[in-house]
């Protein structure tokens, strides 16, 4: 491994200095000089310039023969036989990813009486479902899932493996990952076969979204990533009424020894729906005064069939529970609608909606930041605003 | 009881900016720190350690860390928030790990060491990836709880564990040895004491090369890593819009008239 400035190609314009997290790059007479102690290999520099005058050279080469898998996979991500809805946008981009690369597309559910689970999604335009069904695979477990899903991937060998960037899909992934020693990418929003290469191109957001970095697992099968809610619209079902195949796989007993055991489960936010899979998302930060305000948010939510957000401040005063938290340590969001009540708009806070496709800020202060990235802004008391806005739209549709 | 903590070393990464103009990072002023979920990882590792204590039991913290020579100063911090001492992986052939070589990086380390539980931030906020908690747990085959909002109960043999899921929480019992990942919600880290502070300043930092910790060279750094990055680029520019301003009354109807345009009543 090794990386390197190409003499006769750089022209000590500098560009490679701005670009390096690691400060590890000068240039003297015209030529940029890298500081091996320094170097993290991020290739940042390699992206900068302009002149392709810095190459990182690794001689690397896959242990196996690639060619052998084949097919791409989605995890059917489901609790007690319902399917998460990431699925069934996975199973949009699956398609086209497979239909570009002239491949198949299976879902693979694990878990235990999956039969209306397997026939639902038997109607979305899927070639397979593999089913493994156990009473031990009942409710997810770490260790459990990662050995029964390592095991089919080295024996079934497919070339591409997506799940949701939920909870479970993201530690899941990282076990099954380093079980099969191949490379995950995290929370992508952007996915894409190469049309040379044929290889997955996965685009994710790093630095709390102020960078995107487009990444590439060349020798190792197979490639996998977490993809983000909402990047992807919901796969239609078939039209045609016709079903995918249902394969049911039996698992090996012996894979079912785990460390862990599941107590008990506590729903909380049952009340608002899950965040990161609403459409429409009214949240409140410090502007809201007193946690018994949250209750006007939750009414316009109601009224446009969305769930409720909050920013660190507002969860920090503990006027609602974290799991409502949108920002670099809450959630990230990317809902069609985001309305931000009282929230001034930290970068920390941009972090995690930014992406949203619509965002409307009500803030007393003209100059918050939340401006700086709303479509639409109202400068007014979000207190007032609010509850009028909910009334109207109650009324509109005769409710009042 | 040993308990380990990983610590990762951030930039403030919500001043990283890109330069669209010139396709660079701006990193200018940008300072590091230790990355906000491990300092909440840390924080309950020291809770832990001084509930065995106070019930006369033995307990040790140790912060370790995966990174170049200046980490150190991550570590030293982690001493004055109440990490008993700190280890640093630093070698060049750590360079360009992706998660899959940090985790087994930091999985040999913290094998060398034995440690009853070892304690990651659900994630890093440079790389937003969660992935390298779970790694660990599976290089090392130690049992896991990721996402954890509180510990239930803890004793020699077990640990109970209120994990945070997406609609609400999970109680699970996991035995020991394992590896927790945890959430902010566990804890507010406290502020380093005078004492901490001291000791932070005196204590000596082993540098942990790949040598020491049996790593074998084809799975640790840019080679041992299946992901590779290809580009690095800015993302799209959001733009702020239009911006209202006039009675609460008239606001409303604005912006009920745009709701409707826009289809979502």
């Amino acid at each position: 491994m090794a990386i390197r400035v190409i003499e006769d190609k750089c022209n000590g314009c500098g560009l490679c200095v701005k670009s390096c997290p690691q400060a590890a790059i000068t240039v003297e007479d015209k030529l940029a000089i890298i500081n091996l102690d320094l170097c993290n290999y991020c290739g940042s520099c390699v992206s900068a310039c302009r002149l392709r005058a810095i190459a990182i050279e690794i001689e690397k080469q896959a242990k196996e023969d690639l060619g052998r898998y084949k097919g791409i996979w989605v995890f059917g991500e489901q609790f007690q036989g319902k399917i998460a809805a990431v699925v069934l946008e996975l199973i949009g981009i699956g398609r086209r990813l497979a239909d570009g690369r002239g491949s198949e597309l299976a879902v693979v559910v694990l878990g235990d009486k999956l039969d209306k689970a397997a026939s639902e999604l038997a109607e979305y335009p899927v070639d397979k479902v593999y089913v493994y069904e156990a009473p031990e695979l009942a409710r997810y477990d770490g260790e459990r899932y990662s050995r029964v899903l390592s095991d089919v991937v080295r024996e079934l060998k497919p070339e591409i493996l997506l799940a949701g960037a939920t909870t479970t899909g993201r530690s899941f992934m990282s076990r099954v990952a380093v079980q099969v020693y191949s490379g995950l990418t995290a929370d992508c929003t952007g996915l894409a076969i190469g049309k040379d290469d044929g290889l997955l191109y996965q685009t994710r957001p790093a630095y709390g979204g102020n960078v995107m970095a487009t990444i590439l697992c060349p020798y190792t099968r197979p490639q996998m990533a977490t993809v983000r809610h909402k990047v992807f619209p919901v796969s239609p079902k078939r039209n045609s009424g016709a079903k995918a195949q249902i394969v049911r796989l039996n698992p090996k007993p012996q894979l079912f020894s785990s460390r862990s055991e599941i107590l008990e489960f506590i729903e909380q936010c049952e009340a608002t729906v899950n965040i990161v899979e609403a459409d429409v998302i009214v949240s409140g930060g410090r502007g809201i005064q007193d946690p018994a305000n949250f209750a006007l948010l939750e009414e316009l939510a109601k009224a446009l069939g969305g769930a409720v957000g909050a920013s660190r401040a507002a969860v920090d005063a503990g006027w609602i529970p974290y799991c409502h938290q949108v920002g670099q340590t809450g959630k990230t969001v990317c809902p069609k609608l985001y309305i931000a009540c009282g929230i001034s708009g930290a970068v920390q806070h941009q972090a995690g909606m930014a992406s949203s496709e619509t965002i409307i800020a009500i803030n007393k202060d003209p100059d918050a930041p939340i401006f700086q990235i709303a479509d639409f802004g109202l400068v007014g008391d979000c207190l007032e605003i609010v509850p009028l806005l909910t009334k109207k739209i109650r009324a509109m549709r005769g409710e009042v | 009881m040993r308990i380990c903590v990983c610590i990762k070393q951030v930039p403030a990464t919500t001043e990283v900016k890109f330069d669209p103009e010139t396709n660079t990072l701006i990193r200018e002023g940008v300072e590091s720190q230790i990355n906000p979920f491990d300092l909440y990882a840390l924080e309950e590792a020291v809770r832990v350690k001084e509930r065995l204590q106070e019930q006369g039991e033995e307990a040790r913290v140790t912060a370790v860390s995966m990174g170049p020579p200046q980490a150190e100063q991550a570590l030293r911090e982690a001493i004055s928030l109440g990490a008993d001492d700190a280890i640093l992986l630093s070698d060049p052939a750590f360079r360009g790990a992706d998660t899959w070589a940090t985790s087994y990086t930091l999985a040999r380390a913290l094998t060398k060491l034995e440690p009853d539980l070892v304690f990651c931030g659900m994630q890093a906020i440079d790389g937003d990836t969660g992935q390298v908690g779970p790694g660990i747990a599976v290089h090392m085959d130690y049992a896991q709880a990721p996402y954890v909002a509180k510990i239930e109960s803890l004793d020699k043999r077990r640990i109970a564990a209120k994990r945070l899921l997406e609609t609400g929480y999970e109680v699970c019992s996991v035995c020991l040895p394992a590896v927790l990942t945890v959430v902010k919600e566990i804890n507010e880290p406290r502020t380093p004491s005078l004492r901490g502070k001291m000791n932070a300043k005196k204590a000596v930092i082993p540098i942990w090369k790949a040598v020491d910790i049996g790593a074998l060279e084809d799975k640790i750094g840019l080679q041992g890593s299946p992901t590779q990055v290809v580009k690095v680029f800015s993302p799209p520019h959001r733009e702020g819009g239009e911006k209202w301003t006039g009675e609460p009354i008239e606001l409303v109807g604005k912006l009920v008239g745009l709701l409707k345009e826009l289809e979502f009543t």
